[in-house]
């Protein structure tokens, strides 16, 4: 399989300002195409197993993370979505007490290798959080810059990174006249989407999102989805979510974590139509969780 | 039934509520009674010529305490070079390796040192620094106001950094800054104004400390050249002119006690205006 024919694989649901990838009677024949075992990983774990002191919080994953693709990782509450993501950028061992085994491959480099420097792997991959954080010390212009000028780069042009990012994230045309007002002093959508631009700035490969719109209301979860749709054309994508109708709109391929184990990681309409795994299906339809 | 219980609850919130009153006014009194008293025998003794000129000898009328005045200055100058720079950084360990049993042992030992009495530092600077160096000095006394300001500037910094949502850290560290620098110009910047606050304050504390300047600083009648002489200084000018037995050296304390307090006032002013405008705004 060539990169190209990746590019073909279309969201189960369709939104309106999607890309238009085709109708979707058209899709039924392209997702026959893809599976979870033919597509080319941006990111691989082997056997990755979490610790928090002797707790062991993730029970040896295995799982490929497509490129330019949305995955998307649903579990209930305490199944180690969030500690499979930051993992995956080395946040995890920021933590005290906090470490990991096991293989996190990035273009088939491993991450946890003695010699790999954390910082440098969080610039690849790029995290946004659950709960937006733009720096409160510093306005809206200089929040999108935090990353390249707390790293100790001078940009040759500020100017256009910021106005390229908050288009990206599409929030330029509502903050364009206020850039040196304080970040925090926008509303919680505009903010998660200034902390995704601030992200972006740094052009990283991979981007992590942990739960990004469970703070939000209906409205801002509706613009941050679409953004990661946007974004997906660019940028692999890992989101963390508890919201499964978020997970269904937004993701090519969804895993299923349950007490720390990967139960099932297939493309999202095969997990939400014909899951495998019975624990899948009950989590789905809300027997438990 | 309802409305007996209504009138026992209306009754016990009056009774509270003046309690409470009543105790707020007593805490003032004493407040109030030593402003009022210090400005208003102060007041009199105050003159160009307090701030201008050195002390007279006994017998003579005028003279002023402007050594003392410039070496309260000097000596809090001092104190901050000393005490501000390892109190900072020590608070930024704590609120960062704080878990270490080291950290642990770190924040113990500030915790004792903030109760340990002034006159004990100074006992302390006087044999470690006066009797090695056979003379009275404006740095023994600067010396000893450090180590009094070093307790609560760490506590002070470490608390206010604590106050920092981690979020932001994480923010930071998940842009691939390096822990130092996330530190430095997140975590610190963020907290700087609430830490500024808590420095004036304890600068303010140190500023009308007395027992510990005594056999550090000691006193001079005259200008002190540098650090390396004794130095005048205010709190033991109060000190040596309100024991002695001439009405007019009362008098002068008197106005000593009243600059020194609009000093101290002024400093907590000024660290007031600094209010934290970022810490908890979010």
């Amino acid at each position: 399989m060539t990169a190209g024919s990746q590019n073909r694989i279309s969201r189960p649901v369709h939104r309106k300002g999607s890309r238009g990838d085709g109708s979707s009677g058209d899709d039924k024949s392209r997702w026959d195409e893809v599976s979870v075992s033919t597509v080319v990983p941006k990111m691989r774990t082997e056997d990755l197993r979490a610790y928090f002191g002797q707790a062991e919080v993730l029970k040896g994953i295995s799982l490929q993370i497509a490129e330019k693709q949305v995955t998307a990782v649903i579990g209930p509450s305490g199944c180690g979505k969030s500690t499979f993501v930051r993992c995956l950028n080395r946040m995890h061992e920021v933590v005290p007490g906090a470490r990991a085994t096991g293989q996190v491959l990035l273009d088939k480099q491993d991450i946890y290798q003695g010699d790999v420097d954390a910082v440098r792997v969080r610039r690849r991959v790029g995290m946004v959080f659950q709960k937006p954080n733009p720096f409160p010390t510093m306005s809206i212009r200089d929040n999108v810059l935090a990353g390249l000028r707390l790293n100790g780069e001078r940009p040759d042009d500020p100017d256009a990174i910021v106005e390229k990012m908050l288009q990206r994230v599409a929030l330029w045309d509502e903050v364009k006249d206020i850039l040196g007002r304080a970040g925090t002093g926008l509303s919680g959508g505009q903010q998660q989407r200034l902390c995704i631009a601030r992200s972006l700035a740094l052009e990283p490969e991979v981007l992590l999102m942990d739960e990004p719109c469970s703070a939000l209301d209906p409205i801002a979860t509706a613009r941050v989805e679409e953004l990661i749709h946007d974004l997906r054309k660019s940028y692999t994508i890992v989101v963390v979510t508890h919201n499964m109708q978020q997970a269904a709109r937004v993701a090519n391929f969804t895993a299923f974590f349950y007490l720390g184990k990967l139960i099932e990681h297939d493309r999202t309409d095969v997990i939400f139509t014909r899951p495998k795994e019975q624990r899948t299906e009950d989590y789905i339809t809300g027997r438990f969780g | 039934m309802i409305s007996s219980r209504y009138t026992r609850r209306q009754v016990s919130d009056l009774v509270v509520r003046s309690a409470c009153v009543l105790a707020t006014v007593l805490a003032l009194i004493p407040l109030v009674s030593v402003l009022y008293y210090v400005t208003s025998r102060g007041l009199s003794g105050i003159s160009l010529s307090f701030f201008s000129e050195l002390p007279k000898p006994v017998g003579e009328s005028g003279g002023g305490m402007a050594n003392a005045l410039v070496g309260t200055l000097k000596l809090v100058f001092l104190a901050c070079l000393l005490g501000i720079p390892p109190g900072v950084a020590a608070g930024v360990y704590l609120a960062e390796f704080g878990h270490s049993r080291f950290g642990k042992w770190v924040r113990f030992s500030a915790d004792v040192m903030s109760g340990v009495p002034s006159i004990t530092v100074g006992i302390f600077v006087y044999s470690l620094v006066v009797l090695q160096t056979k003379h009275f000095s404006a740095f023994a006394g600067g010396i000893a106001l450090a180590v009094l300001m070093l307790p609560t500037v760490t506590r002070t910094t470490e608390e206010l950094l604590q106050l920092v949502p981690e979020s932001l850290r994480e923010a930071a560290l998940g842009l691939g800054v390096p822990q130092w620098r996330a530190t430095l110009r997140v975590m610190l910047r963020t907290a700087a104004p609430g830490i500024a606050t808590g420095v004036m304050l304890a600068v303010a504390r140190v500023a009308g400390e007395t027992a510990p300047l005594l056999f550090t600083a000691f006193s001079n009648p005259f200008w002190s050249n540098g650090l390396n002489e004794p130095t005048a200084s205010l709190p033991v000018n109060i000190y040596n002119y309100a024991v002695s037995p001439y009405e007019e050296w009362h008098q002068k304390a008197w106005a000593a006690a009243l600059v020194l307090l609009l000093l101290v006032l002024l400093l907590n002013v000024s660290a007031r205006l600094l209010v934290p405008r970022s810490v908890g705004a979010r």
